[in-house]
Parts: C-alpha cells; sequence; structure tokens
C-alpha cells in the first residue's frame, strides 16, 4: 500500500515540487504521468526513500518515509532490499556479470546467502532459462528487460517501481512487457507504481481495474492542478 | 551464524567476478605488484643469507694476520676464501706470533692448491674445531697428504664419480669416498697443472655446517709443503734449505683479552714483515659496499611497489566511474554503503593477496638462481628454500598497499548518489 498527505520536495536551491495525494491499498497500480521533469523519478525517489520529502507524509508498505515516525536513514536500505522492487529505465544490468550471477546481486545487496534455486526459479518464470550463462550484451532488448524484471521480482517484494518500462521497446514488445509486468506485480501481490509519458504504457495500465492515475507537472506548486485524472475505478 | 558467514563470502566473491571482468588492467596491476614485492623478498633473502654468511664464518677471529697488502684481501682470502691471499708470511713469524701473550690461539692457513675448484687448504685440527665442524664418515687427517672434504665438495665428488667422467665406482655417500685418492691443481682457479705423484688420500668428510668449510677441502700444513718443496727441488740439500723457509699463508688469530684489540694489530703492522686485519672492520666496510647494490635494488622493488600502487588506484578510480551504474544500483537493490565500498577494498585485497603469493614464489626462484650462480663461483651460500620471519612482512606491505590505494575510490563509491539512476535515461 501507498499513502501520501501534501507530499512536497525541494531541490537544493530549486523550486519546491508538489505532488498530489495518492492512497492505494496493497496489489494496486499506481500511474504517474507526466511530462520529463514534472517530478516523476523525485516521486519515485521519495517512495524508494533515497530521498526525504521536505513536507508532508508517506506510507510505503507500511513503512513511513516522511512525516512523525520516519524510518531513519541507515535503516531504509535494510528497508528497500526486502520490500522494494526496481526496474530502471535504463535497466542498469552489469555487464561484468552473466545474468544469473546479476540476479544474485539481490541477495549479495540484501545480505543474504545466495539462492540459486530461486533464481533458477525466476528465469524459468520470465522464459529465460536458456540465457543464464549469458552477458547482458549478448541479450535483445526485450530479454534484457525481462532480466532485469526478474531482478527486481526477485525477492517479491511489496511494491514495485518501474520507470518508463517502454522507452526504447517497439509496439509489440511494449505490450508484452507491460503485461508481464502487471503479472509479475500481481504474482507477488505488489503494488505497482509506473512512471512513465509513454502514451501506449498509459492505455495499457488505465485499462487496468484499479489502476490509479497521477498527473504531474500540469500545475506544480498546485496540488488541485495535479488531480488523478484516471480516478478509481475498481475496489 | 552461517549467514553472517556466507554474507562475508558473497564480498570477496563479487570483487573477484568485477576484478577478472577487466582481465587487461587486472593482469597488468598483478605484474607490477608482483615484480615490486619479488624485488622486495630477494633483496630480503639474499642480504639476510650473505650478511649471515659472513657472521657465522667470521665468528670468533679477532684477527687475520698475513702478508702485507690489502687488508679486506686478506679477509676474503683468509676468512670466506673468495679471494687470493696477497702472499704469504714466514713461519718463523708465524710461530712468534703465536708465542706472544695476548695470542689465545692462532690457527694456520696454508693455501695455492685445489681441488675441481674446492680450496686445499693446509691447517691444524683446531680449524674444524673453530667452526665446531663433525664428521660424518673416517676422521680428521693425522699424517700428511691425508685430506677431510666438507660437505660441498663432497657431494661434487660423489656425482663426479657417478657422472660420466667418472671412473665407475658406485659410491655409496660420505662413507664411499673414503680411501679415494685425488690430486690437487695448483692455484686456486680450476685448470692449474696437475700436482702428480703427490695425490691426496680422503680420511674424512665434514658434516655440513652451512659455513665455509662446506667449500673447503682440509689438510695438514705438512701437506701444502710437501707438494710444493717437492716440486721445487729433489735434491736432498736444496730440500733442506726450503725447509729453512718454510710459510704458511695466513694466521686466524684470538686475542686473549680485548685490551689486545688496540696493541697487537699495532704491534704486527709496525715490527713485522706482516699485516693484521680485524674482520669485524672490514666486513662492515664490504657490508657497506655491498649494501649498496641491495640499497638499489630495494629502491627498485619500492619504485615498482609505487609505480604499482598508483596503476591500481587509477584502475579502481576508473572502475568506479565505469561502474556508477552498477554500484548505484547495487544501492537501490538495498545494499548499504559500506558493503558497496567494500567491493572495492576487497577487490585490491585479491589483488595484494595474488601478489603477494607470486611475489614470493618470484622471489623465492630467483633467489634460488643468484645461490646457482654464487655456487658456480664456490661463494657464500644463498638459497631460495628458505623462510625468514622477515618474509611476512610481504603480504602485508602488499595489503597496506592494496589498502591505501583503495581507500579514496571506496569511499567514492560509498557516495554514489543512487537517485541519479532515476533522474538519467
Amino acid at each position: 500500500m501507498i499513502r501520501s498527505r501534501a507530499l512536497a520536495f525541494a531541490h537544493a536551491g530549486g523550486a519546491t515540487l508538489r505532488f498530489p495525494d495518492a492512497d492505494l491499498p496493497q496489489g494496486g497500480c499506481l500511474l504517474l504521468r507526466g511530462p520529463s521533469g514534472s517530478g516523476k523519478s523525485t516521486w519515485l525517489a521519495l517512495a524508494a526513500g533515497l530521498r526525504t520529502a521536505t513536507e508532508g507524509t508517506l506510507v510505503v508498505a507500511g513503512q513511513t518515509l516522511a512525516g512523525p515516525g520516519a524510518l531513519p536513514r541507515a535503516a531504509r536500505d535494510g528497508w528497500r532490499a526486502r520490500h522494494l522492487g526496481f526496474l530502471p529505465q535504463a535497466l542498469h544490468l552489469s555487464p561484468a556479470l552473466s545474468v544469473a550471477e546479476n540476479l544474485a546481486l539481490p541477495f549479495f545487496a540484501a545480505g543474504l546467502p545466495r539462492d540459486d534455486r530461486a533464481i533458477a526459479d525466476v528465469l524459468g518464470r520470465l522464459d529465460l532459462g536458456a540465457f543464464a550463462g549469458r552477458r547482458p550484451h549478448e541479450l535483445s532488448g526485450g530479454q534484457a528487460q525481462r532480466v532485469a524484471l526478474a531482478r527486481a521480482v526477485l525477492l517479491s517484494p511489496c511494491v514495485l517501481l518501474a520507470d518508463e518500462p517502454t522507452a526504447s521497446l517497439d509496439d509489440g514488445a511494449a505490450q508484452a512487457a507491460l503485461a508481464l509486468l502487471m503479472a509479475c506485480a500481481a504474482d507477488c501481490t505488489a503494488t505497482l507504481v509506473v512512471a512513465t509519458h509513454d502514451r501506449r504504457a498509459v492505455q495499457a495500465l488505465e485499462a487496468r481495474p484499479g489502476t490509479v492515475s497521477m498527473l504531474l507537472g500540469a500545475g506544480a506548486g498546485d496540488p488541485r492542478g495535479a488531480a488523478g485524472s484516471g480516478g478509481r475505478s475498481g475496489p | 551464524m552461517s549467514a553472517a558467514i556466507l554474507r562475508a563470502g558473497s564480498v570477496p566473491r563479487l570483487a573477484w567476478r568485477y576484478l577478472w571482468s577487466r582481465p587487461l588492467t587486472s593482469a597488468l596491476n598483478l605484474l607490477l605488484l608482483t615484480l615490486g614485492l619479488a624485488a622486495v623478498t630477494l633483496v630480503l633473502l639474499v642480504a639476510t643469507q650473505v650478511d649471515r654468511g659472513f657472521e657465522r664464518d667470521v665468528q670468533g677471529i679477532d684477527l687475520v694476520v698475513g702478508a702485507k697488502g690489502s687488508p679486506l684481501q686478506l679477509i676474503l682470502a683468509g676468512v670466506f676464501h673468495i679471494d687470493v691471499p696477497p702472499g704469504n708470511i714466514a713461519l718463523e713469524d708465524f710461530e712468534a706470533l703465536r708465542r706472544n701473550p695476548l695470542v689465545a690461539q692462532a690457527i694456520p692457513i696454508s693455501l695455492g692448491d685445489s681441488f675441481a675448484g674446492y680450496r686445499i687448504v693446509g691447517t691444524t685440527h683446531e680449524y674444524p674445531a673453530h667452526y665446531g665442524a663433525e664428521l660424518v664418515a673416517g676422521r680428521l687427517w693425522n699424517a700428511p697428504m691425508e685430506a677431510v672434504l666438507g660437505a660441498s665438495v663432497a657431494v661434487a665428488m660423489q656425482r663426479a664419480a657417478r657422472g660420466p667422467g667418472g671412473d665407475g665406482h658406485p659410491a655409496a655417500g660420505a662413507q664411499g669416498l673414503l680411501g679415494r685418492t685425488f690430486f690437487g691443481t695448483h692455484g686456486l682457479a680450476p685448470g692449474g697443472e696437475e700436482h702428480g705423484g703427490h695425490p691426496y688420500r680422503v680420511a674424512g668428510v665434514l658434516a655440513a655446517c652451512g659455513c665455509v668449510l662446506d667449500r673447503l677441502v682440509l689438510t695438514a700444513t705438512e701437506s701444502v709443503w710437501q707438494v710444493h718443496e717437492s716440486a721445487q727441488a729433489d735434491d736432498p740439500d736444496d730440500l733442506a734449505v726450503l725447509r729453512q723457509e718454510r710459510e704458511i699463508t695466513l694466521a686466524l688469530v684470538r686475542w686473549r683479552s680485548p685490551l689486545a684489540a688496540v696493541t697487537l694489530p699495532r704491534a704486527i703492522n709496525a715490527t713485522t714483515p706482516m699485516q693484521a686485519a680485524a674482520p669485524a672492520v672490514e666486513i662492515t666496510r664490504l657490508v657497506r659496499l655491498l649494501g649498496v647494490g641491495a640499497d638499489v635494488l630495494r629502491a627498485f622493488g619500492g619504485v615498482l611497489l609505487g609505480v604499482a600502487g598508483l596503476n591500481v588506484f587509477i584502475a579502481l578510480w576508473n572502475a568506479v566511474r565505469e561502474r556508477r551504474a552498477d554500484l548505484a544500483m547495487l544501492r537501490m537493490l538495498g545494499a548499504p554503503p559500506v558493503r558497496v565500498g567494500s567491493l572495492l577494498l576487497c577487490e585490491a585485497l585479491w589483488l595484494a593477496v595474488l601478489a603477494s603469493v607470486l611475489g614470493l614464489a618470484v622471489g623465492h626462484l630467483l633467489a634460488e638462481g643468484v645461490g646457482r650462480l654464487l655456487a658456480g663461483q664456490n661463494a657464500m651460500p644463498v638459497t631460495g628454500a628458505l623462510w625468514l620471519p622477515g618474509e611476512w612482512a610481504v603480504p602485508g606491505l602488499a595489503a597496506v598497499l592494496a589498502f591505501a590505494s583503495a581507500i579514496l575510490p571506496a569511499v567514492q563509491a560509498c557516495r554514489v548518489d543512487v537517485a541519479e539512476l532515476l533522474g538519467r535515461p
């Protein structure tokens, strides 16, 4: 679940970004829309505990990240490792490591023993079984994205953040990627947050029942102008 | 508990993968570090063994008395047997020296002949006793022309007997050498004229002492006289004259009290045709001369290590820049900054571990090579098959160097801003 109230963040020496309120049940889906620079990345950084909001409250997966009783900085790495999955736009698979080794990184980061069975499982689920020994540069764009998705859902996160998941994909691949993203989120009943300005992604996600849409940047600094345009259409 | 161990093990594992993801850079770093550490190891091994060798051979010899000339040459010839002596001294003068009340012991040494490049030394039983030598076979000489072989000489003789040039006798260890005869050649280098008609007979073989005796053939002083007098004259009258003019090469002197250190050398140098040289003084001079070589090699090793350290630093610094996204991703996945920084440190430590092992191995191999070269000249015994406690400093040095090179890149890695990942396309 994600709940935010009067959330605002001031960049050092820059303008203050104000975000619309969000209220999302566990397993829900949040669509962050808006042009580049509208604050999508900042919102993701706040939700991931990488930045601390200057005003307002934010609760992600039952954990307060902004407001009274917020999780201290030092504890956020551990929290992120256990509760958060992240699919970056540039994927950021390590070119030095094979696919399987890239998937071992979440265990390393979380300080957990490497679980080769879990890695094999997720590779199998995402149709990547044959690529475990390959290097990222030997994969197609779609395969690489599936590897990054596998890395994001490996530890069954409560919240799955995806940054522009369809930016570099053609129509067919984009549809497949979004379907897979939603399926994976549903598999671990994770709350899905997708930041995008891609029309195809917006359409696909708004078609999903229960998706909450949040438009950023329409009137930065005025929460009323950034009302959720999709509204809540499901339970 | 087991989880903690696994956790501790995953950093080295991942660091290892990152290290070899840039094989050329890592191999170059490894090479530089290895060469630097090998140079340090080599200097340590050789310098220590040469110092020890000098110390052991010179122990208990307060003064070397011989013909006038270079005092260093006298010591090198008389104590270490690695130079030719400056000349001979009259037996009469030696006897006078021996009777001097300040002298506790004077061991005569007569040089002139060699066997297969090993010196034949005419002396008394005091000489092997001085080094505490023990026999592995036979006994010491009781008559002229009986010889006792040092350990290295015995090995060489056994090898010669077995080899293609040998006489085919099956040599049954040191015991098998007893009773064998050999001829000395004139001069201290191999290839001199053979003294036919005066064969030496092996009476005993000494146990290896790690000292100068290993490389010598010991015999009675009279043997040397006998060989040379009959080589110069066969007329009984002439022989009688020669007997009057008997000489020895030099004497190793132990004085009765430290007071003699002041008066005895001065008295010898001023009032006799002999000179007295103090090994302690000359060895200090010699070690200082050799020390320049060791210092040059040590400095060379230092420069190599400095360059290696700088190279490791640059490589890791670049690695942090190249892998910024990787490191940020690790932080995004929840790795605390310390674990990300420790990856960099661990990568450098891997290099240090590998370079230590390789550097020590190469250093020992080189020391063994130097030892073989020196053995070819029958000089100081130096071996690579030796572990000095000081060598523990080599991995220590490597670890300190690796740590120093990696600390800045590691701090840089700790500071990677994760939120950058989100902003960039």
